[in-house]
């Protein structure tokens, strides 16, 4: 199917560039943009890329859904490979590493101030800019769909407990959970512990914590880089989890059971659980009716010095190997999608957060916070923002980091079905993790992370 | 009665021959070539370059206690699945073939699931085999924490095995049909008025003759088990738990598309086509020899 779809593409780009070689006056530039949205949020993309299109009558866009953020890299990688790419791609956070070193993309800061279009940015939120940025701070990829991990709470349960805040730290959570099942509730909180579950159990975890994730500043100052989760305080909160679980506080919901977390939450049946603010809207839209719930910052442990939570979503990357007519196509787009206008009908349609400070501002002024749907999703700024981003809280910067995920998955597993204690699984992680970053060491054999 | 076509010049007889050629080297040489290639190599995935590592990636594969862990459960899939799917065909097929009332529709039905397609059939078994909210989770009402594919391998395993062998019992059923509608009535009416019961004349006339069609289905039923589990898997487990179902063609999917690792992926395809190649070798050479064909 996607191989068809790329045939299409590519029958288009050779009608397109005969088009082009015609005279004809006014024609638009036309140019290929491939994301990896699907269902919902490929239907705001269309309505984006339509409004660029009516907003002026030089450039076209194109836009194409890939089906999901696996199938777009990988299409992406196989249209590059015979030389059929499109000119911008969504990449997701974990594709970030490969990217930078496949020396197939155009910088984005080089793009705009080639191309007239002056960026301010540092007006990017430090947390969500780094992450797609060099070493020295120039920006490879453009900040796109944004989102961070927020912990997720049901006021009327904690109202039966007689609380009417989230727990800011882990013990307290503990209290809470067990407090919450004294008063009936059979599922105070779930989890899920599949390989996407990494990103709020073990990264975000790690982040706010000022923990590595692996040596080497999580990746960012070079492929040497190995996994160190099993001997941060990562251990520890595996560990609780897994006591939680044993002791009926934490009940696991994924689809394979029949239920996923947020649908778990949505329908009251758990109480509380850690997943991304992208979700606020699916929980908004398919929640219990009259059901009250809010979103806060996930817990820490007490006495920790709360540090930013990490940015998740993708970024767009422009490739190489296109004309610098749709180079300028692309940079009118970037700069489309930049606008404090496009951020909020981006942020009302989906759950994700403006990436701009100034995005952000404009939000807040025209009062989107305060209405019914949307209130409680500035607490992903304020999470993001917590502090200034640290060598550790940059990102997460790893080879191969899909498989690393798969492993995370099945150790915690492991770990959940007593099949290993918590630290074997732990380091059975780091062990097979670490393979994994050597066969990508091995495979850009002296090359740098920019 | 010479059956042969000759050709005056050979250069006739090529050309006639040199469609098939092409398709031939277009569709397995060239692709197979060209992963033997990539298997001896680590290949940059954006095509930035391959350096030459000889047999490191056969040798990190076969030294990786994971790998082992996902074909010893290929061979355990392998076996369960052919078993059931063949047995469970050849008892629907006798069944539909001694004509009982309604077996004109049975031949119909039964010949369904073969025609749906993995994915959306294990869409479907996921939802049946859903430990909270499927009809197993009767099941677990009466017996709490009974059946549990999220976190028991085992439990998860049997979930891919049911979903796979329903999909082949149609299938297998087709065959057999066939077949068993092939064997004269006549040596059936034969051994009915000697007195034989149903189950012997099943057992000593229908079955030999049959031999032909379990062989042929049991070399297809097996490579089947090895290559079209991949929906099955991808949508109902994921390889999961703790890689409780990661069978060899899974592991292949993962690593090369999403995991990027092409050279690893293109080392296992080559691992799993030899290990077919074998088996299909062995099966022919040594079973082979026990079916008669006439």
């Amino acid at each position: 199917m996607s191989k068809l779809k790329n045939c299409i593409s590519a029958a288009a780009a050779g009608v397109m560039s005969l088009a082009l070689a015609l005279p004809a006056a006014a024609a638009p530039i036309k140019f290929d943009f491939w994301f990896g949205l699907s269902g919902d949020l490929e239907r705001v993309v269309q309505t984006m890329c339509t409004n660029f299109n009516n907003s002026q009558t030089d450039y076209q866009v194109v836009c194409t859904s890939q089906g999901n953020y696996d199938a777009a890299l990988q299409n992406t990688i196989a249209a590059f490979r015979a030389g059929k790419q499109p000119t911008i791609v969504q990449v997701y956070d974990v594709g970030t590493a490969t990217m930078m070193l496949s020396g197939a993309y155009y910088p984005v800061s080089k793009l705009m101030s080639e191309n007239g279009y002056k960026v301010n940015w540092n007006d990017y939120f430090p947390g969500i800019a780094r992450y797609y940025a060099t070493s020295k701070g120039e920006l490879l990829s453009f900040p796109f769909n944004s989102s961070t991990a927020l912990l997720y709470w049901n006021k009327d349960a904690f109202a039966k407990i007689g609380k009417t805040a989230a727990p800011k730290t882990w013990e307290e959570a503990a209290d809470d959970m067990k407090a919450l099942k004294g008063a009936g509730y059979d599922c105070p909180m779930a989890i899920n512990i599949s390989g996407n579950e990494s990103w709020q159990l073990m990264e975000q975890f790690s982040a706010i914590h000022n923990e590595p994730v692996a040596t080497q500043n999580n990746g960012y100052d070079g492929l040497d880089a190995r996994l160190t989760v099993n001997k941060t305080k990562f251990v520890k909160y595996v560990t609780d989890l897994k006591s939680w679980y044993d002791a009926g506080l934490i009940k696991i919901k994924s689809k394979d059971l029949g239920q996923d977390m947020v649908q778990a939450f949505a329908s009251g049946d758990c109480q509380m659980i850690l997943t991304s603010v992208g979700d606020h809207g699916t929980v908004s839209k398919t929640q219990k009716a009259g059901m009250n719930w809010d979103v806060a910052e996930l817990p820490v442990y007490a006495g920790t010095e709360r540090k930013n939570s990490l940015v998740g979503g993708a970024s767009l990357w422009v490739l190489a190997g296109k004309s610098s007519d749709e180079y300028k196509g692309a940079a009118a787009f970037l700069n489309f999608i930049a606008k404090p206008e496009t951020a909020l009908f981006w942020s009302t349609n989906t759950g994700y957060i403006p990436v701009t400070k100034s995005g952000f501002d404009f939000m807040k002024s025209s009062g989107f916070y305060d209405k019914a749907p949307y209130k409680g999703r500035e607490v992903a700024i304020a999470s993001l923002t917590a502090s200034e981003p640290t060598a550790i809280t940059r990102g997460v910067r790893l080879g191969n980091f899909t498989q690393i995920r798969a492993e995370f998955g099945n150790q915690m597993q492991a770990i959940f079905a007593n099949k290993v204690s918590v630290q074997e699984g732990l380091d059975n992680l780091v062990k097979n993790g670490n393979a994994v970053l050597d066969r990508f060491e091995a495979t850009y054999k002296g090359k740098q992370l920019p | 009665m010479e059956k042969r076509t000759t050709f005056s010049k050979w250069s006739i007889g090529f050309l006639f021959a040199v469609p098939q050629i092409l398709l031939i080297f277009t569709f397995f040489y060239w692709p197979a070539g060209e992963a033997v290639y990539w298997s001896l190599t680590l290949q940059q995935p954006w095509g930035g370059g391959n350096e030459w590592v000889g047999l490191d990636n056969f040798r990190s594969i076969l030294t990786n206690p994971e790998y082992w862990n996902s074909v010893t459960l290929s061979l355990t899939f392998a076996a369960i699945t052919t078993t059931l799917a063949m047995g469970g065909g050849l008892i629907l097929a006798a069944l539909t073939d001694r004509q009982l009332k309604g077996s004109k529709i049975y031949r119909v039905v039964l010949i369904w699931p073969y025609g749906i397609a993995a994915p959306a059939l294990a869409m479907a078994f996921r939802f049946i085999l859903a430990p909270e909210a499927g009809f197993m989770s009767v099941v677990n009402h009466y017996w709490p924490g009974l059946w549990d594919p999220g976190l028991n391998g085992a439990d998860a395993m049997a979930s891919i095995i049911i979903a796979f062998s329903w999909k082949y019992i149609g299938y297998n059923f087709i065959f057999f049909l066939a077949a068993l509608q092939g064997v004269p009535r006549s040596l059936i009416e034969a051994a009915a008025m000697d007195g034989s019961s149903v189950l012997r004349r099943f057992r000593d006339v229908q079955l030999p003759l049959l031999t032909p069609t379990i062989f042929f289905l049991l070399v297809i039923n097996i490579t089947e088990s090895f290559q079209d589990s991949f929906g099955i898997v991808d949508i109902m487990t994921s390889g999961g738990p703790a890689n409780s179902t990661n069978l060899m063609v899974y592991k292949i999917y993962f690593d090369g598309f999403k995991g990027l690792d092409y050279s690893g992926a293109a080392a296992q395809s080559i691992i799993l086509m030899l290990l077919i190649i074998l088996l299909t070798i062995f099966q022919f050479r040594f079973i082979e020899r026990r079916v008669h064909y006439r």
